[in-house]
C-alpha cells in the first residue's frame, strides 16, 4: 500500500497529510479532514453532490485522488460561511427555499457559486444548464433556479 | 465502491512516462484529467498496478497553429478547448461538441487525449476527429508515430494505440474559411452520453451544391465511422432538403458493429441515425458560405 504526501490548503487553512493512493479527494476530506459537508451520492461522477471548488473552479470530488490536488486550494461548503454568516448564495437557498433534505444543497451552492464567479449575471437557461449535472430528489429544482436568480439580483441590486 | 490499491507516481516529464509504461506495459495506466478513468477504477472495471499522473506535464499541453493545422496537447482541458481563442475562430464545431460533454465540473478537468484514448463509443470528441480527417501522434518505446482518426478507434474503449504508448498530440487540418459544421445528439438528459449523434463538416460551391461533405456517426456504433455512401449521394449535389433526407437515411449503412445496451437498443439507436444526421447536415448546410 503506497502513501502519498500532500501539501495543500483547504477552506484556507493549510494541510498536510498522507494518503493512500487510491484516496478521493472525497473520502479525504470527509474520512481524514471530517469536513463531511461533501456528499457521497453515486461516486462515480453523475450526481454532483461531491462538488467542490478546487482552485475557484468546479470539481467532482469523487473522481479526483486526493494526490491529484496537491498544491491546490480546496474550497468546500463549510469554508463558505465566514464568521457564522452566511454566504450570499447559501443565504438565497434558505430565502428561496431551494432545499429540503439537504443532500444536494452543498453541491448546489458550491457549482452556483462557480458560475457566479465567472457569469455574474446568468439568464435563465444559463443557470438550469450549469446545474444539470447536479440532482436533486426533493425540490423539484424550481426553487433552486429561484435561489441563484436572487443571488443575481440582490447583487444587481447593490451594485 | 472505492478504487482497488494501485501505487502512484507524479510524472516529472514525458520520458519519464514513457519510461513507467515501458516498464509497466498494461500495468499501468496514464492518469491526465481522470473523468473517465475514476469512475472506472471506482466500479472496479479497470485493476492498474500503477498510475502515472501526465496531468501536470507542460510538454503535452498548449495549442498551437502550425501551417495550416492546428495542435494540441494531449492534455489541454476540455474547458480550454471551448475557450481557448485559436480553437473558438477556426473550430467552433470543436467548441460546440465540448459543450455536449458532461458538465461544467467534468470538463474543468477532463482532457481531450483522455477522452480520446478512452475511446467510448457515445463520446463527441471521437467522431469529431473523424470528421475532421485529424492525425494523433502517439510516442512510446519505438519512437513516435502518427495515426490518422479513422484508424485509431477499433471498437468500444480500444483504440490503436499500444499498452507502451501515449497519445500525446493531436493535429488538426483547419477548414476552410467558409466551411459549414453541425453536430448534433439525441441523449437522455443533458449532458449524458449520446444514444447517436452526427458530426457534419461541409462545403458548398460557389452555385450552392456540396463541394466536400464529412459525416461522423456517434454511440450507435461501437467505434465512430464516416458515412461513406451518405458522403457520396451528396457529392455535387444541390443541398436541398429532400437530397439531406434521402442521404441521411443512407448513414445507416455505416453502422457495421452496431452498439445495443440498456440505454438504447441498436434498433433504437438506428432509428435515430437518420434523424440525427439529416439535423447535423441542416445545421452545416446553413453554417457553409457559397464560395
Amino acid at each position: 500500500m503506497q502513501l502519498v504526501r500532500l501539501s495543500l490548503k483547504v477552506n484556507g487553512q493549510p494541510v498536510e497529510a498522507e494518503v493512500e493512493a487510491r484516496t478521493t479527494l472525497a473520502d479525504f476530506l470527509r474520512e481524514q479532514l471530517g469536513l463531511t459537508g461533501t456528499k457521497l451520492g453515486c461516486e462515480h461522477g453523475v450526481c454532483g453532490s461531491c462538488t467542490v471548488l478546487v482552485d475557484g473552479a468546479a470539481a467532482r470530488s469523487c473522481l479526483l485522488l486526493a494526490a491529484q490536488v496537491d498544491g491546490c486550494e480546496i474550497t468546500t461548503i463549510e469554508g463558505l460561511t465566514s464568521n457564522g454568516t452566511l454566504h450570499p448564495v447559501q443565504q438565497a437557498f434558505w430565502e428561496a427555499h431551494g432545499l429540503q433534505c439537504g443532500f444536494c444543497t452543498p453541491g448546489m451552492v458550491l457549482t452556483a457559486v462557480a458560475l457566479l464567479n465567472e457569469h455574474p449575471a446568468p439568464s435563465e437557461s444559463e443557470i438550469r444548464e450549469a446545474l444539470s449535472g447536479n440532482l436533486c430528489r426533493c425540490t423539484g429544482y424550481q426553487n433552486i433556479i429561484r435561489a441563484v436568480q436572487l443571488v443575481v439580483e440582490k447583487q444587481q441590486r447593490a451594485g | 465502491m472505492k478504487p482497488p490499491p494501485f501505487a502512484y507516481e507524479q510524472a516529472g516529464s514525458l520520458a519519464h512516462t514513457l519510461n513507467l509504461l515501458a516498464q509497466h506495459g498494461s500495468e499501468a495506466r496514464p492518469l491526465a484529467g481522470g473523468q473517465s478513468l475514476l469512475p472506472m477504477l471506482a466500479l472496479r472495471l479497470a485493476r492498474p498496478t500503477i498510475l502515472v499522473d501526465i496531468g501536470r506535464l507542460d510538454e503535452l499541453s498548449g495549442v498551437n497553429r502550425s501551417n495550416g493545422e492546428l495542435v494540441l496537447g494531449a492534455t489541454v482541458r476540455q474547458r480550454q478547448v471551448a475557450q481557448n481563442p485559436e480553437i473558438v475562430q477556426v473550430l467552433p464545431l470543436l467548441v460546440a461538441a465540448t459543450r455536449l460533454i458532461g458538465h461544467p465540473a467534468i470538463r474543468n478537468w477532463g482532457t481531450i487525449g483522455g477522452s480520446l484514448a478512452h475511446a467510448d463509443p457515445a463520446a463527441e470528441y471521437p467522431a469529431v476527429m473523424v470528421a475532421l480527417d485529424a492525425t494523433f501522434v502517439a510516442q512510446g518505446p519505438k519512437g513516435e508515430h502518427e495515426i490518422s482518426a479513422r484508424d485509431f478507434f477499433l471498437g468500444p474503449f480500444t483504440t490503436a494505440l499500444e499498452d507502451t504508448e501515449l497519445l500525446t498530440r493531436i493535429r488538426i487540418p483547419r477548414p476552410r474559411p467558409g466551411t459549414g459544421w453541425g453536430i448534433e445528439e439525441v441523449a437522455r438528459r443533458h449532458g449524458d452520453f449520446a444514444l447517436a449523434g452526427a458530426v457534419v463538416v461541409l462545403e458548398r460551391s460557389v452555385e450552392g451544391t456540396c463541394r466536400r461533405v464529412a459525416i461522423a456517426v456517434i454511440g450507435a456504433n461501437a467505434r465512430p465511422v464516416r458515412a461513406m455512401e451518405a458522403e457520396q449521394a451528396l457529392a455535387g449535389q444541390p443541398l436541398t432538403a429532400p437530397v439531406l433526407r434521402e442521404a441521411a437515411a443512407l448513414a445507416v449503412k455505416a453502422i457495421d458493429d452496431p452498439l445495443s445496451d440498456v440505454h438504447g437498443s441498436a434498433t433504437y439507436r438506428q432509428r435515430l441515425v437518420p434523424v440525427v444526421v439529416q439535423r447535423a447536415l441542416q445545421a452545416a448546410t446553413e453554417r457553409a458560405a457559397l464560395a
